[in-house]
């Protein structure tokens, strides 16, 4: 165990916390946003001891405890494995973002838009990084009012709808999940995280807790048929809303699954794993679909987040390496490019005041620094070779194939409906006529220094994945190892065959040689 | 018998409260001084009253037993001494100036509401059926008084003639059922009641005694099916009145159901008719508080299906949950007169506050809307919130001890109850004022903040006060 006396995610969790108590005595709204994104800045330098991160080491690294309630064995507990950094590092590198990106955008109640969305960044940073149950899902609840906050007060005309939407759906899921708390509690005696993980429970516990659970989760994440939130509530919300929304809070859903049903309840894990699967699928195909009508641009990137969350559950629940890898990529790369593709709605959203594809035609003729931008979110969104989101997609289709080839087949359709509905807006937005957009001006110093790093790390991931993976892999490996030691039946799974051992460095070489590659995108 | 006098520090500071008050009521005023004058000088007794909290805080370790054992100094007595304490002077503090009441009838008001609270402190100690019902008396009559006074307003009147048939009826219900026990266990001392069968095979006439002594206290908690007085009250009366009527008597009826429920054990049929009145309390609470438009009807089915969620530690029947229950009801207390203080700042005429009345709140005080949003989010019971540590130790109190369903139910309520919280959030922060916006008076920002930062830290470190709560569970139950 790596024990830092520098409490580096202490700071990162309440550093954004601090500044938002300067913040009220903060005169004039361009300070605040320059106050805003410094605090931003500060908090991603804060994050630079991260990089002190032990690529080998499966463990939790970066650990801090301290008593809190002794009596209820309440502990204040932070720690980061291989998953909660990738969560981490993309959460504390989007606030510097999304505060530039509403630089212009956000014109009333400007201060407290920034503590609303600094109060967000340490909450997500806090769920991420809690080692303790009370602890996770005290940031995991603290996180609402925020985000509640940014759709009522900034959001679009039906905010008042899509806000209480988004606070009921999610609390009624949360509710559950405090449930299983107390359950895990009273069975295992304690309300640390790798504590519990370690011990054993009686199969009708498990299934029972997996499902309560389970749909806070799915809720979060959100899986087919609880995700009737999500486009309502990225409709509504400002720009950096719908980034934090979608790059962010998703993951959280996501992250649950890999954090608390795998590692708690293995087999009732296993058990479920068939309906999750099928959810998954569904999720896939459903999002594909729905988005291939839409007209309103936000509303067809948020069905697409469905869709690709449906591969983050899919490779969940594959418990194969490959699957596990695969999720956590997609987790990660839908992060970045489905941010990059809302900060660009609400760019192109400053000049039109229209959401609609019908009004932002033919853009590729006067912004081309614009189109380009959205040519490469949109190509990454449809997981293009080369690009992030494809080494995800690919390794969970590996897994997929590798494991219940027919799954496989039946995804495919959807990847298939990712390049239809992608292809179509690009095309509309490039090349559609009638365009109005003579006198709209390309993108000024500020907007391409968000979309930049975003871009980068497009490409970066896309063809150099290997780094990214060798922070995972440990981690990835050990969750997998647990899981099969407790749970024979994972063991003894016909799906459960050694894995082709491909190297994580030479990963992305070898998968384009790799025959499934070659499958219709 | 050995009478220690630093044993009953807390009460006699009360008293003392209470005869200055009195005798300032009396006193004949000085020459070119109104009687009116006289008696609205009452800016001492919000101090009187942090030093009554204060005292309370030191006798926090305190324990005996006076009066041949019928009166009980332990953990819990202190904890909830402690807590009446401190609800009696946010209370005076919130009520010392209200708009609906003549300044000469200031001293009197003040005098009534003391004697009220030393009423719940005795209600602490009692450890006997006979005391503890003069105790409720004590606490009740003046309660009955304080309702009707808000200026000449009919409604208040109506209040306080409901408030007084029902707390009668229940009272008359308590001694009834004191009788059955007496005839059935032959003791009126808990101590020896505890260990009595409580069984409808063992004891049917202690049983029935049993189930209609507690309905008198159902009536002070507000718990379904005795709760019909409440939004009434809280409506009819004025809102420094409601804040105080809505928070301090469920602390004496919550000390007297945990000594009651000590005497038990699950499984019981009274701790499974405990646990139904429970969950149809905070069921029924929740969804009449959905409607609700104004805000002290809303606060009233709150309470209501708070009082439900009490008896989730109650029927629990172990040091945790009895625990739970103590520490809840403190947060619950806090947090109701939280979200009551920024109520009587905002109706500075003392008119009902509708929920259209907080529009745009934010804009005119954004400090205010800032406590109200913490009160309401602790009382749904969301981290970091004292409400949140609270509902977490009652869950965990309550699961595996035959009760699991009305751990869900609990927590399935909280979702429900999550809609008419957020209603004050959101017409505080997300709708703007239409013309006619509350009256604000001013000042009370400071304490309003004071109090919010009291929830954030118990939410935060609940362990100083939980520790008090858990030390007096353990001596009940070892």
């Amino acid at each position: 165990m790596i024990q830092s006396t520098w409490p580096t995610l202490t700071i990162l969790v309440f550093f954004p916390v601090a500044a938002c108590l300067v913040l009220p005595f903060i005169k004039g709204d361009r300070t605040v946003r320059v106050f805003a994104f410094a605090v931003g800045v500060v908090e991603l330098l804060c994050a630079l001891p991260l990089f002190g991160f032990d690529l080998s080491f499966s463990g939790y690294q970066f650990e801090e405890k301290a008593e809190w309630v002794r009596s209820w064995g309440l502990t204040y507990h932070l720690g980061m494995d291989g998953i909660s950094l990738l969560m981490v590092l993309l959460t504390v590198l989007l606030l510097p973002l999304c505060v530039l990106c509403s630089w212009s955008y956000i014109s009333k109640r400007v201060k407290e838009f920034h503590i609303s969305l600094m109060l967000m960044t340490s909450a997500c940073v806090g769920v991420f990084v809690a080692l303790d149950f009370v602890l996770f899902y005290i940031f995991w609840e603290a996180m609402l009012v925020p985000m509640f906050l940014l759709i009522a007060v900034w959001g679009g005309p039906e905010r008042r709808y899509a806000s209480l939407k988004f606070f009921l759906y999610t609390l009624a899921g949360s509710t559950l999940l405090l449930v299983a708390m107390v359950a895990f509690y009273i069975a295992g005696g304690t309300f640390s995280i790798p504590e519990l993980s370690a011990k054993t429970y009686p199969f009708g516990f498990q299934c029972w807790a997996f499902l309560a659970m389970a749909i806070a989760f799915a809720i979060k994440v959100p899986m087919f048929p609880f995700h009737t939130w999500l486009p309502a509530a990225h409709v509504e919300a400002p720009t950096a809303g719908s980034v934090m929304l979608a790059s962010v809070l998703l993951k959280m859903g996501a992250y649950g699954f890999l954090r608390f049903c795998l590692p708690l309840t293995p087999e009732a894990s296993v058990a479920f794993a068939p309906m999750m699967i099928a959810i998954s699928v569904a999720s896939i195909l459903y999002g594909g679909f729905v988005a291939l009508g839409q007209r309103d641009m936000k509303k067809l990137i948020a069905y697409s987040s469905v869709a690709h969350m449906g591969f983050v559950t899919l490779g969940i629940f594959l418990f194969s390496l490959r699957g596990l890898e695969g999720a956590l990529m997609v987790m990660l790369n839908h992060g970045i490019t489905t941010g990059g593709l809302f900060m660009l709605v609400g760019c192109i959203y400053e000049r039109s005041h229209s959401r609609e594809i019908a009004e932002n035609l033919g853009l590729g003729k006067y912004l081309p620094a614009y189109m380009g931008f959205f040519g490469l979110f949109a190509l990454s969104s449809l997981g293009f070779p080369g690009t992030n989101s494809f080494v995800g997609e690919i390794l969970v289709l590996i897994g997929v194939f590798a494991e219940k080839p027919w799954v496989g087949a039946v995804v495919i359709p959807g990847v298939l409906l990712g390049a239809a509905y992608m292809l179509r807006l690009g095309q509309k937005l490039a090349w559609g006529e009638p365009s109005r957009a003579k006198a709209w001006t390309d993108l000024n110093a500020r907007e391409w220094l968000y979309f930049a790093p975003l871009a980068v790390l497009v490409v970066y991931i896309g063809l150099a994945p290997g780094l990214t993976l060798r922070a995972i892999d440990p981690t990835l490996t050990r969750v997998l190892g647990e899981i099969r030691a407790r749970s024979e039946a994972v063991a003894s799974a016909p799906g459960n065959r050694p894995m082709p051992d491909l190297m994580p460095k030479t990963i992305a070489a070898r998968t384009e040689a790799d025959p499934t590659a070659g499958l219709p995108r | 018998m050995k009478f220690d006098i630093t044993l009953v520090m807390p009460e006699l500071g009360q008293l003392a409260i209470i005869l200055a008050l009195f005798l300032q009521s009396l006193a004949k005023p000085r020459t070119g001084e109104s009687v009116a004058a006289m008696a609205a000088n009452t800016r001492w007794v919000p101090l009187a009253a942090a030093a009554g909290l204060v005292l309370a805080a030191l006798s926090l370790e305190a324990s005996g037993s006076l009066f041949w054992e019928v009166y009980q100094i332990d953990g819990l007595s202190q904890f909830f001494k402690f807590a009446v304490a401190l609800g009696f002077a946010i209370a005076v503090l919130n009520a010392s100036t209200q708009p609906t009441l003549a300044p000469d009838q200031r001293a009197d008001y003040l005098m009534l509401l003391s004697l009220s609270a030393l009423g719940l402190m005795l209600l602490a100690s009692a450890v006997e059926l006979i005391t503890i019902y003069l105790a409720l008396e004590i606490s009740s009559y003046s309660l009955y008084a304080l309702i009707p006074l808000r200026g000449k307003d009919p409604r208040a009147a109506e209040a306080g003639i409901k408030y007084i048939l029902f707390g009668a009826a229940a009272t008359a219900l308590a001694l009834f059922g004191l009788a059955f026990i007496l005839a059935g266990q032959h003791s009126s001392f808990l101590a020896v009641l505890t260990g009595k069968t409580w069984s409808w095979a063992g004891s049917p006439l202690g049983l029935v005694g049993l189930t209609l002594f507690m309905g008198g206290f159902f009536y002070k908690l507000a718990l379904f099916p005795f709760h019909f007085w409440a939004p009434d009250v809280y409506d009819g009366a004025s809102n420094e009145t409601a804040a105080y009527a809505a928070t301090l008597p469920k602390l004496g009826a919550v000390v007297i159901l945990i000594r009651l429920a000590a005497m038990l054990k699950p499984g019981l049929q009274v701790t499974t008719v405990l646990a139904v009145l429970g969950a149809a309390s905070m069921t029924f609470g929740n969804l009449a508080a959905l409607t609700q438009q104004d805000i002290k009807r809303m606060l009233g089915y709150s309470s209501v299906a708070h009082a439900g969620y009490i008896m989730v530690g109650l029927v629990a029947v172990s040091a945790g949950g009895l625990a739970a229950a103590g520490f809840y009801s403190l947060v619950y207390v806090l947090m109701n007169l939280t979200c009551f203080w920024v109520i009587c700042r905002l109706s500075g005429d003392g008119r009902n506050l509708k929920l259209n009345d907080l529009n745009g709140l934010y804009r005119q005080d954004p400090w205010l809307a800032f406590v109200l949003a913490v009160a309401a989010l602790s009382l749904v019971g969301l981290p970091p919130t004292a409400g949140f540590m609270g509902k977490l130790f009652l869950l965990s109190a309550a699961w595996n001890r035959g009760y699991d369903w009305l751990v869900i139910v609990a927590a399935v309520n909280t979702a429900i109850s999550i809609y008419y919280y957020l209603n004050l959030i959101r017409h505080a922060y997300t709708v703007e004022a239409e013309g006619g916006s509350a009256v604000i008076r001013a000042g009370g920002s400071f304490w309003g903040g004071v109090l919010a930062a009291l929830l954030l830290v118990l939410g935060a470190l609940p362990a100083p006060v939980f520790k008090w709560a858990e030390a007096a569970g353990k001596q009940l139950m070892p």
